[in-house]
């Protein structure tokens, strides 16, 4: 198994989907000529060429639509957001007609559309530029949304995408995009949408977290073990919709205890939606209520020191598994 | 007659209207096509026009109240004529706070105020504003403590967690019993596990008083569960019980006699009828018999040759009955009741058998009517099954004796030919109502149910 990076991990699924298949193409603001702007795409224009990879104007409601339109004539476009906060401008391309057209047509249509980038906060780009909107495109019916927090899952997940016949949101992370990881070599490997991943197992607690948040759990979890000789389950949604509700009960129902932890806010978070499904489902199986952590409840902060303890890290996740389960730090 | 007029559907989606602003003041004189008010729908604001000649006399709905349609905003009548009362809408601005209504006495004085500011308030109208402070004062943004508020305000509600109280449901645990060691003296897994293993709190066995449970058994981490101080609350049925055996241990002169039976006829019968009873259907006759069974037929067969056994003290006479009701002993939680079997004199074995197999189980669920319960003129006990050798009970009033049944138990006995042998030794007491019976007869009764359990093919006949 190859150790690579995030970026570079999502770079071989798009230039092998690209290499598989005719119909896929890249657009998005400087994707294609400079190389893209956090670099996942460097290097592809030069290979595929400008039919291939196209750089769009500033102009997402315009580069989405024509993403929407090109991809029920049977193409598959994957459309790069330099930021998520940028779809907001295409709200109606990328949510109204995106989601409703296969619908709307009785079945007659799809749109196989893929948008992707980062969508993440704590890299001092402003409260315009950190949203983390997993929450509101999944409320969508008819659209579909990933969110990788490995490099083997960012690879496997954005294969699965493109090959999808739905619109499928990916939504990355520029803290992540250097991390390294180990990824399957094999060129087929896929990691089906919809299907959560336990990363670590665990009797004491389950974890349910997605993105960047079940990296900082796993690290919580080891600090548990060593320190405290607890054994706390991580469950990787991976996939927020469709949600894989049957691993997150079951790992609630081994464990009896439930922690939730994301980046986004909390207000109609995806992890409200988490658990209200754990207490409907596993109520009897609850130890204790059900805890969340979110990013704090304001804008994305800009002052560095206060925007870094806006979004919850490993000391945040192990202080609240600690008090869960009472024990005294 | 006055008209009420009603909040008109101003929109296809409507459900409610706003009051925005009245064109006219009550009093005022309107004809029909007149705009009366102006009402926000949910998606415009709208005049609203009035189909009624008259005086405008009431203005039920004041400006900001929200109205449901078909609700009554004014009244329109006849100049001078009374308005009719109606359920006031709601006046309030947030439009949600109409069961606060009632909710605050102190607020009362407060309230009046604020009508009187507004001149012409309606003294039916529900209250508003005055929720708002004091409802999110008793919030907390502690999850903890929200999650169990309201839960305790009687301190009866006892706080564990799902998962706890399935697991105690399933375990048969009573919850009142385990003390919770999460938070807020929430009742966790650990703690119902830890009186699984301790095996304390059995329903039934504990107390409900959950204020005096157990504080020492809880303390996380002590190895072995100690045992606690509690109070037990005295169920009907042990005040019943407290109060029928002190009146018959000081009122009954109790004299306890014993003999010892040779228990292997009695266990030979019983398996050679379970050998080839047990494994039958019923309708061919299957069925299952159990020592006390045999003994229970034994006891009732006995009185027939020593009939002056089945009496009973009363006072200024004593009754001796034709017919032996036999009760006997069945331990159920917290207590012990005593079911009667009637006339056991003249049931057979099997009748006996199936009869107290009934009783058993009613006793156990606490479905024993009082006439299953009553009426005995003889009780057996047993304590065999827990291993008690002998042992004297006290007599079950109006009972004139009681039999006490121990267990079989092995042991070297000397035979007929001075041989020491195995034998299987039963030992049964007799508590006797020295008022009614003599030592005498409660002997002679003994030696006859001895022959009976020695030889039980007498049983047959």
């Amino acid at each position: 198994m190859a150790i690579i990076t995030y970026r570079q991990a999502i770079k071989d699924a798009l230039a092998e989907e690209l290499e598989r298949d005719e119909n896929v193409f890249i657009m998005g603001e400087e994707v294609a000529e400079y190389n893209g702007a956090y670099k996942v795409t460097e290097g592809l224009w030069k290979r595929f060429g400008d039919k291939r990879v196209v750089d769009a104007p500033i102009s997402e409601a315009g580069f989405i639509g024509l993403g929407i339109g090109a991809s029920l004539l049977g193409l598959r476009p994957v459309i790069e957001m330099m930021f998520f906060s940028f779809v907001y401008v295409a709200w109606d391309q990328a949510v109204n007609n995106a989601s409703s057209m296969r619908y709307m047509s009785g079945g007659l249509m799809n749109c196989p559309l893929v948008i992707r980038g980062p969508a993440n906060g704590g890299t001092n780009v402003g409260a315009t530029h950190s949203h983390t909107p997993e929450n509101l495109i999944a409320n969508f019916p008819g659209l579909k949304v990933v969110v990788p927090a490995t490099p083997a899952d960012a690879k496997g997940l954005m294969k699965s995408a493109i090959r999808d016949n739905d619109p499928v949101y990916v939504m990355e992370s520029t803290v992540l995009y250097g991390n390294e990881g180990e990824v399957p070599d094999e060129e087929e490997f896929l990691v089906p949408i919809g299907k959560a991943d336990v990363k670590r197992e665990g009797s004491d607690l389950s974890i349910i977290a997605h993105g960047r948040s079940v990296l900082e759990s796993l690290k919580a979890a080891e600090k548990l073990k060593k320190d405290y000789n607890i054994d706390v389950e991580v469950v990787d949604l991976r996939s927020i919709r469709p949600l894989d509700e049957e691993t997150i009960i079951k790992s609630v129902k081994k464990t009896n205890r439930a922690l939730l932890v994301e980046e986004n806010k909390p207000f109609c978070g995806v992890d409200a939606q988490v658990s209200h499904l754990i207490q409907r489902r596993a109520f009897d199986y609850l130890d204790g209520p059900i805890h969340r952590l979110s990013a704090v409840d304001a804008p994305a902060i800009y002052s560095p020191p206060i925007e870094k303890i806006q979004l919850p890290d490993a000391d945040v996740i192990t202080r609240e598994v600690l008090e869960m389960l009472q024990v005294k730090a | 007659m006055a008209e009420i007029i009603e909040m008109p559907k101003l929109s296809d989606t409507m459900s409610t209207g706003t009051l925005i602003k009245w064109l006219k003041k009550e009093g005022d004189k309107v004809a029909a096509g007149d705009m009366i008010a102006e009402v926000e729908t949910d998606k415009a604001t709208m005049e609203v026009e009035n189909f009624e000649d008259g005086v405008l006399l009431k203005i039920y709905a004041q400006e900001g109240a929200s109205v449901p349609v078909g609700g009554p905003i004014c009244a329109v009548g006849e100049k001078g004529e009374d308005a009719p009362e109606v359920d006031a809408p709601d006046s309030g601005d947030s439009g949600s706070d109409k069961d606060e209504s009632s909710k605050d006495e102190e607020k009362e004085e407060k309230d009046e105020d604020e009508s009187k500011s507004k001149g012409k308030a309606e003294k039916s109208q529900p209250k508003k504003e005055e929720s708002d402070e004091s409802d999110e004062s008793d919030k907390s943004d502690d999850s903890e403590k929200s999650d169990s508020s309201g839960d305790d305000d009687s301190g009866e509600r006892i706080k564990a967690s799902p998962l706890a109280r399935r697991m105690a449901k399933d375990q048969g645990l009573d919850l009142s019993a385990i003390k919770g060691t999460g938070p807020n003296g929430r009742v966790i897994k650990n703690d119902v596990l830890k009186a699984v293993e301790a095996g304390t709190a059995k329903k039934g066995s504990a107390s409900k008083d959950s204020s005096s449970a157990a504080p020492a058994a809880a303390s996380a981490g002590t190895a072995v569960a100690g045992l606690e101080d509690k109070e037990i609350k005295v169920s009907n049925m042990r005040a019943a019980i407290a109060r029928a055996l002190v009146s018959s241990k000081t009122e009954a002169p109790h004299f306890y006699l014993q003999i010892e039976v040779d228990g292997a006829p009695l266990a030979k019968l019983r398996k050679t009828l379970n050998d080839k009873l047990a494994g039958l259907a019923p309708e061919q006759g299957g069925v299952k018999f159990t020592v006390n069974d045999l003994i229970l037929k034994a006891a009732a067969e006995a009185v027939r040759r020593v009939p002056a056994i089945n009496r009973s003290w009363k006072g200024d006479k004593i009754v001796q009955y034709g017919q032996v009701h036999l009760a006997f002993g069945v331990a159920v939680d917290d207590g012990l009741l005593t079911p009667v079997i009637r006339q056991a004199d003249g049931k057979g074995l099997r009748q006996i058998a199936a009869e107290a197999k009934d009783l058993i189980g009613k006793a156990r669920g606490k479905k024993l009517k009082p006439d299953e319960m009553s009426g005995s003129t003889l009780t057996v006990t047993n304590l065999g099954m827990f291993g008690i050798s002998d042992f004297y009970g006290i007599i079950n009033p109006p009972n004139a004796a009681i039999l006490s049944v121990g267990a079989t138990v092995k042991q070297p006995v000397v035979n007929e030919k001075d041989e020491i042998t195995i034998g299987y030794r039963m030992k049964i007491g007799l508590s006797g109502d020295h008022r009614v019976i003599d030592g005498a007869v409660g002997a002679q009764y003994l030696s006859a149910l001895k022959e009976i359990l020695e030889n039980p093919a007498l049983m047959l006949v």
